[in-house]
């Protein structure tokens, strides 16, 4: 009983984060653009709500430490979920801040959208290191090392109390995303709108739709979702995040789950719970299955299972694939 | 007799000194209805990418620099300097920081002739690090279970990394899965497959002298394999001298080997395979245009799978070429993939995509990656310099793009404005030709 409700807590817990992103990603390839950088909005929007978190706690503490009287801190200090908020916050705006510099680049100047994404990877996991060393050394720890240390209690809603159940903030906001994702995408003016410039954005220039404005929406959305997607994997399962790692490919698979999901938010939903799942699996491998990881069956193999099983789906649904039309391809007034 | 001597001396002077004149002249002033032959050297597609290389990497320095102004204004300058300043500055001497420097462009100019190998078939090859991952894998087990000399473990390197290329190549052709998804989950596939195989699976039991019996691939402290100096001399790669030319004042040699001779042969050889041979013709030809190609009677699948096989093949080498320094080792149960294989990306579009310019652009990111690894005591780690090279690679993702927009557009008002000036030009001259 106590595996299988730690199995579903992990579950929740990477499905959450899988759909949040895949979410994003779904956003932006309706709207015509391949987010090949999810992961490093991911790896950007976790060092911007890890550092507020971290910084704002080290600010409680001192205040509480020195008996302080500023209000604003004790505020902070009366209602953690304040935090919570803040630092939520700030990773979906530094998400969305990341993300635009794929927008500028693919919709304005027509880049490369893979090669631009896969430098804003690159950057992304670079600049996380560099941030999270001088924050260290500036106001944490006085040392120059790559991980953030912070509180993740106010995080968690706990349902069970014996045997121990909690779920994450981040999955309620995977459920709202779900149920705006979907009303948003088929029952409003906004989201037809938005596919259309996916499907065949000449067509939709042509009823005076706006498809740049459309794609800066798209790709600013996913770069939201994928800022909160960052957190919701740094935070809640670990109370030190080590950003030389990364999101460890969270990112990718949740392009993967996006495919697997064939771009519709339900599917996707259901995608990521599966793939969640699988890595929940990974983790608890130990406990589960003590006779595999005996027989030479290591927490290396389950780790592999999600990467192998997309790479089973891809391979089986490719040819059925329902990927927007006109995604990767950059717009051209002139060819319309 | 004398007198005519000097006379054919002094004309062909003359006529020397004529031809480069008018050579000189060709470059300024068109001349034999050809336009300046200057011009015709900026207006080349090779100028032009050479030139927007040079200014995304100007421009990748300056966001760089403001970057670290926001971080530590007060120290930026010197911070920015001693990254400029690259293995120059190395403690040890120029020549030590210089011999380690070039010892990691050869791995880079592998890790970017592999992207831009197969670039030029169409396929972004992001799944370099995997490639190396695998190469590095083979290298290690040949020379620390096996024994093996290096020719040998660099022979394994290329044949796992070869093996780690087609899977991408494979999947797109038989089931036209995207490469680019196919490489980001093979690259986690291979690192966990990596650590898994190393960690436990491998028993042996090899003496290396009395004092030393190893039975796994990671040394006493258990962090990174063995250092291979100390447990297979031959599979180190010689270094023909250049060790103790490239050496510090009061150090020993540094790591530099044959390593970079190789890279740059291999450079060589790649360049002329693309831009000489019919296969080479055929590769770029289904990048191109693959429904053109395929009309054409070139196989683009097989032209696929092979193209991404050769360019695992190079990732693997470069594995190789890096761990059989012994400059560094592998870590043991690694969670994160090699940022030195995803500088083959910023390699590859730095050069241009071309085989001979990715030496200097190595060079220029070993350089960079050198100088801020010396960044110790500071807010600055060595990922300053991935930072540099991920704003570049932005930068070259759009930048080759504008110009050409640019100097399209250039070239478009200038025939403009000389139509006008022809038209302009009284109509009389026609006449006075008709009087004559």
């Amino acid at each position: 009983m106590t595996n299988i409700l730690l199995i579903l807590q992990f579950t929740i817990l990477y499905g959450t984060v899988l759909s949040l992103v895949a979410f994003g990603g779904m956003f932006s390839e309706h709207s015509g653009i391949i987010n090949i950088a999810l992961e490093g909005i991911m790896v950007i929007g976790a060092i911007a709500g890890a550092v507020v978190l971290a910084l704002c706690q080290r600010a409680v503490d001192a205040a509480t430490m020195s008996a302080g009287t500023v209000q604003f801190l004790t505020f902070m200090q009366a209602n953690p979920g304040f935090i919570v908020v803040l630092s939520i916050l700030a990773a979906a705006l530094a998400g969305g801040v990341y993300s635009l510099l794929l927008a500028f680049a693919s919709i304005n100047l027509k880049a490369d959208q893979t090669i631009g994404g896969t430098a804003l990877n690159l950057l992304a996991v670079a600049l996380a290191i560099v941030i999270a060393k001088s924050i260290n050394m500036t106001y944490l720890t006085n040392s120059a090392n790559p991980q953030v240390r912070y509180v993740n209690s106010a995080f968690k809603i706990q349902i069970l109390e014996n045997p121990r159940f909690e779920i994450s903030w981040f999955f309620i906001i995977a459920l709202i995303a779900l149920i705006a994702a979907y009303i948003g995408l088929y029952k409003t003016r906004f989201g037809l709108r938005l596919m259309s410039c996916g499907e065949h954005p000449q067509a939709a220039d042509s009823v005076g739709i706006n498809v740049y404005k459309f794609r800066y929406i798209g790709v600013l959305i996913s770069g939201i979702l994928g800022g909160i997607g960052g957190l919701a994997y740094v935070v809640p399962s670990v109370s030190t995040w080590n950003f030389e790692q990364g999101v460890t490919g969270f990112g990718f698979l949740a392009l993967g789950v996006m495919i697997f999901g064939q771009w519709k938010p339900l599917r996707i939903f259901g995608a990521a719970m599966f793939f969640g799942l699988f890595r929940a699996i990974a983790n608890m491998s130990d406990t589960l299955f003590p006779t595999l990881v005996m027989n030479g069956f290591t927490t290396n193999i389950f780790n592999m299972l999600p990467f192998i099983a997309s790479m089973i789906i891809l391979a089986l649904t490719s040819k059925s694939s329902r990927a927007p039309k006109a995604e990767g391809i950059p717009y051209d007034k002139g060819l319309r | 007799m004398k007198n005519n001597f000097w006379k054919v001396l002094g004309g062909w002077f003359k006529k020397t000194a004529q031809n480069i004149g008018r050579w000189f002249k060709s470059l300024f002033v068109s001349m034999d209805d050809k336009e300046p032959k200057l011009r015709t050297l900026m207006n080349s597609p090779k100028t032009l990418s050479f030139v927007s290389s040079i200014i995304c990497i100007i421009g990748g320095l300056l966001v760089g620099y403001l970057i670290i102004i926001l971080i530590d204004a007060k120290n930026a300058t010197s911070i920015f300097g001693s990254i400029l300043k690259g293995g120059f500055a190395n403690p040890y001497g120029a020549g030590y920081g210089l011999g380690n420097q070039l010892a990691y462009t050869a791995p880079l100019i592998m890790v970017g002739l592999s992207v831009l190998f197969a670039y030029k078939t169409g396929m972004f090859n992001i799944g370099v690090a995997g490639q190396y991952t695998l190469g590095a894998f083979g290298a290690l087990y040949c020379a620390i279970v096996l024994n093996a000399p290096w020719y040998v473990c660099i022979l394994a390197a290329m044949l796992l990394g070869a093996v780690w290329g087609a899977i991408p190549g494979l999947f797109k052709a038989l089931f036209q899965v995207n490469e680019v998804i196919t490489c980001i989950m093979f690259n986690w596939i291979g690192l966990y497959m990596v650590n898994d195989l190393m960690s436990s699976k491998i028993t042996f039991t090899r003496v290396i002298n009395d004092n030393l019996t190893i039975s796994s691939m990671f040394n006493r402290g258990g962090a990174n394999t063995w250092s291979l100096a100390t447990v297979n001399k031959s599979s180190l790669l010689p270094d023909w001298g250049l060790g103790e030319l490239f050496s510090g004042s009061s150090m020993s040699p540094s790591k530099v080997s044959i390593a970079i001779i190789i890279a740059i042969v291999i450079a060589v050889v790649i360049q002329i395979l693309l831009n000489k041979t019919t296969f080479g013709y055929e590769l770029r030809a289904c990048g191109k245009n693959k429904n053109a190609s395929k009309y054409a009677g070139i196989n683009d699948k097989s032209n696929i799978i092979l193209s991404m096989t050769i360019a695992g093949a190079l990732a693997g080498i470069g594995a190789a070429l890096l761990f059989l320094t012994d400059i560094q080792q592998f870590p043991k149960s690694t969670t994160s993939l090699s940022s030195l294989a995803f500088n083959g990306i910023p390699v590859a579009f730095m050069a241009s995509l071309n085989p001979i310019g990715s030496i200097f652009a190595a060079f220029f990111v070993a350089h960079i990656s050198e100088g801020a690894g010396l960044l110790t005591g500071t807010t600055f780690s060595k990922e300053m310099a991935n930072v540099f090279t991920g704003i570049i690679i932005y930068f070259c993702a759009f930048a080759p793009l504008v110009i050409e927009q640019l100097s399209k557009r250039k070239n478009r008002l200038e025939m403009q404005m000389l139509e006008e000036a022809d038209n302009a030009k009284p109509k009389e001259e026609d006449g006075k030709e008709v009087n004559l």
